[in-house]
C-alpha cells in the first residue's frame, strides 16, 4: 500500500523539499500543497521510471558531493587558464571511452553529470549496450592516465552510493 | 553594512564576471564545436556560482532576510547544464556522419574511438538482438540473463 502511493519515496521527499524551498516560507497551505505535489508526481512518473534505485546515504554522499565541488571550483581555474594562455596547436583534445563499471541508468547519468562538470571533460554519448562512455578532453595529453582518474576518482565513489 | 561584507560581496561579484567572460571568450576562441562546449559548461558554472554566493551574502546582511532560492538556482543549473551540453555534443556526433571530424582545427583528426564493447555508441546504434540498453540489477530475480558477457 506505502510502496503503492510512494513509488520513489527519495523523490517525494526531494520534492517537498523543493517546493517549500521554493516557496521560501514554511505555511502550512504551502506545506499541504507540497505534500501533494510530493505524492501526485513521483505516481504519474512511475509508469517512466519502473525501477526504485537502491541508494546508500551517508557518509560516501557527502565525501562525493565535497569532491564534485572541490573539482567544480579547481576546473573553472584550469579551463580559465587554458582558454587564456595555451593556443590553439597546443591543445591536446582527445576522445576518451571510459569503460563502465557502473550498470544502475541512475547511477550513469550522475558519473555523466559529473563528467560534464568537472575538469576539461565533456560526457558525449554512451554506448549501446550502456557499458562504456564517450567523453570529450579538452586537453588530456595522457589519455590513460586521464580514464584511470575518472574511474578512480568518481566512479569508485558512485560504487559505494549505488551499490 | 560593514565593509568588511560589502568587499568580499564586491569580490564575488567581480570573480563572477570574469569567469563568465573567460566562458564567452572560450565559446568565441576555441577551435571546434567540440572544445567550444568546454567554455560554457565549467567556466559560467562558478562565474554564475558566485554571483548566487554574493546573493546569499547580500541580502540577509541588509535586513533582507534569508532566501533559498539562490540553491534552488544552483542545484537547477548543475543538473541541466551537462545534459544540453550532452545533447549537443550528440547532435554534433550525429550531423558529422560516422566517423571523421569534417573540421580538424582542434587536432582530432582521428575517428571516434571504439566502445570496446560489442556494441557502437549509442547515437550510431540501431539496436538489435533485443539488448535492452542497461539492465537494471534492482528488481530482478537473482541474476539469469543477465551478463552474458561477463
Amino acid at each position: 500500500m506505502i510502496r503503492r502511493l510512494f513509488p520513489h519515496p527519495v523523490l517525494s521527499i526531494a520534492l517537498v523539499a523543493v517546493w517549500l524551498l521554493l516557496l521560501n516560507s514554511v505555511t502550512l497551505g504551502g506545506f499541504v500543497l507540497a505534500i501533494i505535489v510530493g505524492t501526485v508526481v513521483p505516481l504519474l512518473t512511475a509508469p517512466f521510471w519502473p525501477n526504485r534505485p537502491q541508494l546508500r546515504f551517508g557518509w560516501p554522499m557527502i565525501d562525493y558531493l565535497a569532491i564534485v565541488l572541490w573539482d567544480v571550483l579547481i576546473a573553472n581555474f584550469g579551463v580559465a587558464r587554458l582558454i587564456l594562455f595555451r593556443r590553439s596547436e597546443d591543445l591536446h583534445s582527445a576522445w576518451l571511452t571510459v569503460p563502465l563499471d557502473l550498470r544502475t541508468p541512475e547511477a550513469i547519468t550522475m558519473l555523466a553529470g559529473t563528467i560534464s562538470l568537472t575538469p576539461g571533460t565533456l560526457s558525449s554519448d554512451l554506448a549501446g549496450d550502456g557499458r562504456s562512455l564517450l567523453v570529450h578532453a579538452l586537453d588530456a595529453p595522457d589519455r590513460e592516465a586521464e580514464v584511470r582518474r575518472i574511474k578512480h576518482r568518481y566512479e569508485r565513489r558512485l560504487m559505494r552510493i549505488f551499490p | 553594512m560593514n565593509p568588511l561584507i560589502e568587499g568580499i560581496i564586491a569580490g564575488l561579484l567581480v570573480l563572477g564576471g570574469s569567469f563568465t567572460l573567460i566562458g564567452s571568450w572560450g565559446l568565441v576562441r576555441l577551435p571546434s564545436l567540440m572544445t567550444r562546449l568546454h567554455g560554457p559548461t565549467k567556466a559560467t558554472t562558478l562565474g554564475v556560482g558566485s554571483c548566487l554566493v554574493a546573493s546569499m551574502i547580500f541580502f540577509p546582511a541588509a535586513g533582507l532576510g534569508f532566501t533559498a532560492h539562490e540553491l534552488m538556482i544552483t542545484l537547477f543549473l548543475f543538473i541541466t547544464a551537462p545534459i544540453s551540453a550532452h545533447m549537443i555534443a550528440k547532435s554534433h556526433i550525429h550531423r558529422q556522419g560516422h566517423r571523421l571530424d569534417p573540421n580538424p582545427a582542434d587536432g582530432i583528426r582521428e575517428a571516434l574511438p571504439p566502445t570496446g564493447g560489442p556494441t557502437d555508441w549509442a547515437t550510431y546504434w540501431q539496436g538489435g538482438e533485443g539488448t535492452p540498453l542497461v539492465v537494471s540489477d534492482a528488481d530482478q530475480p537473482p541474476r539469469e540473463q543477465s551478463d552474458g558477457r561477463g
